[in-house]
């Protein structure tokens, strides 16, 4: 059977089977709606919470950065997993007991303050936003490569699903679609990394394979060292991002990980706090299954990239480049006009561009591996973007519906009002994410680092002070979250934008990349915060007592809980 | 009630003292063995692995899988220990 049966036949199963979950799991009062009942297990919420996070940027593209960047590739690896330590360990168990909806439900009650709420709302909505884009793009750029339909009705299907399952199901129709959904990307993603794995090296663990030798005796990571060198590339397993920058890049990522509100929310849907606790520990694993197997792809998708293009005749090139080449994600152009193809750092020389993406979409086909496998690619992919696409409309809606008209413009809304105001506000996002899947604003890419750099330097601090110090009044916390923000924003947009005079990268404030600024801007959050709440007020007794609370997972705080 | 109140000051000490310990594992893995002392870690080879490399790609990862274990493992028995686990049929 052709690849494009086999996706057909694969996108049809995993669709139909994320529409029976969304009409079995409906939801029917609010608290369905936004945290799923209160009643997840910590394993399912576990695999929920690694769907929710695995975005088509986890599945698509990051084994291809790695691939490009050598270790500096690390950030995301380590960024993007220990992020959830923090998670773990200084939020999910507390946030978990005080028991609300939403985060800025969380930020709201313990600053006692709507300005604080409609900050925080404010931030949840940005960073939601930009994300979802990027997702719906995800969907749109699967279906017009896989299936040869254009993009926009790519992404028209794709928001008709998520509509249906988001808006029926809520939360509770999420969690367990993307419990579904974590299945099928894992599987994708493994099967063809076991494959290869086993072609190159003989070991069928990806993770051991990428240390091991090839036929010669010569281990993998040597020879590709090797070949780097050759070409003028520097060598795979140094990189050449200075350490500064490494460091605050990883910072940023991990705090941005710990303080994303669609991630944050999946924690207040399981019973009580030990099992926040556990789910966040499921969590990770799942999502280490493939952390640890994308840096194994990443390195035999470059060597065999290498191997079968570096000084070949272009005439002898195998039929997916052909292919590839056709979607204008490989170009070549032959500089000498010898028909060899030159790979090689120097940009002068240098006739081969190579997108990314492509390592993890044409990665079995480079391997010759069966259509079936290349099939099941295009469907892990989607599974990835659909899943991470309804974690952040429920956050859209939720805020929307929640925290500004329940808490703040009509507190006195009935349920059923608000269950109506819930799913009318998830279809108008649908729509706009949909409008931003096809007509993609040129910032997506830039937008999307930004969101990091605002959850880092927006809730994390604003979060852990709230819990781990007492004394944090509004002031700090209000000021503190501004200053954070306006700080990313301002160096986000002058270095990548151009406003305020723009900058190259020998303007960086001490070298570090935007990317990595959200670390920088965290930091100020932190001591503006503490310092302006020195000169203000305490809070009120009430507040402080609400900390003692959610410091302890039961006893004196059962009660509040009902 | 000033009983409580003792207890939960204990806990709550206890608790930050896990936690400081294990935020250090943490750190050291992966911005100690994985950025800061990376080329030194890289001079040692483990099979076809650079040390440091090999915490930078994979062995923080694993480290800080087993770490929120250890975390679920700790403060499970020490809720127990001061009656704050919650029961199932809560």
């Amino acid at each position: 059977m052709s690849i494009q049966i086999w996706t057909w036949i694969l996108v049809g199963i995993t669709f139909s089977l994320y529409i029976g979950i969304a009409i079995w799991s409906r939801a029917g009062s609010t608290k369905e709606f936004y945290v799923a009942g209160g009643g997840v297990s910590p394993l399912a919420n576990g695999l929920a919470t690694a769907a929710d996070w695995m975005s088509a940027a986890s599945f698509i593209s990051m084994a291809g950065i790695i691939s490009f960047e050598g270790y500096d590739g690390s950030v995301y690896l380590m960024g993007w997993t220990g992020g959830y330590v923090l998670l773990a360990l200084l939020l999910a168990p507390y946030l978990r007991k005080f028991g609300k909806f939403t985060v800025p439900d969380f930020i709201g009650d313990r600053y006692y303050s709507n300005t604080a709420r409609s900050v925080a709302v404010f931030c949840a909505l940005l960073v939601s936003f930009t994300y979802v884009a990027g997702q719906m793009q995800g969907v749109g750029i699967v279906f017009s490569r896989f299936l040869e339909v254009d993009i926009t009705t790519g992404v028209i299907i794709g928001m008709v699903i998520v509509l249906f399952y988001a808006v029926l199901g809520g939360m509770k129709g999420i969690t367990y679609t993307q419990v579904a959904q974590y299945c099928v990307l894992i599987f994708a993603f493994m099967v063809p990394a076991i494959f290869i794995s086993i072609q190159m090296t003989g070991h069928s663990i990806p993770q051991l394979g990428f240390g091991s030798a090839d036929d010669n005796g010569i281990f993998l990571l040597d020879k590709l060292d090797g070949l780097h060198k050759d070409l003028g590339f520097s060598a795979y397993t140094s990189g050449s991002k200075s350490t500064l920058d490494v460091f605050c890049i990883t910072a940023a990522l991990m705090v941005g990980t710990a303080g994303l509100p669609h991630v944050i929310v999946r924690f207040f849907t399981v019973k009580k706090v030990a099992d926040a606790r556990k789910s966040a520990g499921w969590a990770l694993l799942f999502i280490a299954i493939l952390y640890t197997t994308a840096p194994a792809i990443a390195v035999f998708a470059r060597t065999n990239l290498i191997e079968t293009v570096s000084n070949k005749k272009y005439a002898d090139m195998p039929e997916w480049f052909k292919k590839w080449e056709t979607t204008g994600l490989i170009t070549f152009t032959d500089k000498n006009q010898d028909q060899v193809i030159q790979y090689v750092a120097n940009k002068e020389l240098n006739e081969l561009e190579v997108n990314r993406d492509i390592m993890v979409l044409a990665n079995p086909e480079i391997a010759g591996l069966p259509n079936w496998v290349i099939a099941l690619v295009a469907a892990g992919g989607l599974a990835a973007a659909l899943s991470t696409a309804a974690g952040l409309l429920l956050v859209i809606s939720s805020s929307v519906a929640h925290d500004l008209i329940k808490r703040m413009i009509n507190p006195k809304i009935s349920e059923k009002g608000e269950l109506i105001a819930a799913r009318a506000s998830a279809v108008v996002a649908v729509c706009i994410a949909g409008y931003f899947g096809i007509n993609p604003p040129g910032f997506v890419a830039a937008v999307v680092a930004l969101a990091f750099g605002l959850a880092a330097a927006s809730f994390f601090p604003a979060i852990v002070l709230g819990i781990f110090y007492k004394k944090m009044n509004k002031q700090g916390a209000i000021s503190g979250m501004i200053v954070g923000i306006l700080l990313m924003l301002f160096y986000m947009t002058k270095f990548k934008f151009g406003w305020w005079f723009g900058g190259t990268k020998e303007d960086w404030w001490f070298g570090i990349s935007p990317e990595g600024f959200g670390s920088i801007a965290m930091m100020a959050n932190f001591i503006v915060s503490i310092i302006v709440s020195k000169f203000t007020p305490d809070p009120p007794k009430e507040v402080q007592e609400i900390v003692e609370n959610i410091r302890i997972p039961s006893g004196a705080g059962a009660a509040q809980n009902h | 009630m000033s009983y409580l109140k003792k207890e939960m000051k204990d806990y709550w000490k206890h608790n930050l003292k896990y936690l400081i310990i294990l935020l250090i594992v943490w750190f050291a893995v992966s911005f100690g063995a994985g950025i800061l002392f990376v080329n030194q870690l890289n001079e040692i080879k483990i099979g076809g692995f650079k040390l440091g490399f090999w915490f930078a790609q994979q062995g923080a990862i694993y480290v800080f899988v087993i770490l929120i274990f250890v975390y679920i493992r700790l403060m499970n028995k020490l809720d127990k220990k001061y009656g704050f686990n919650e029961d199932d049929n809560l």
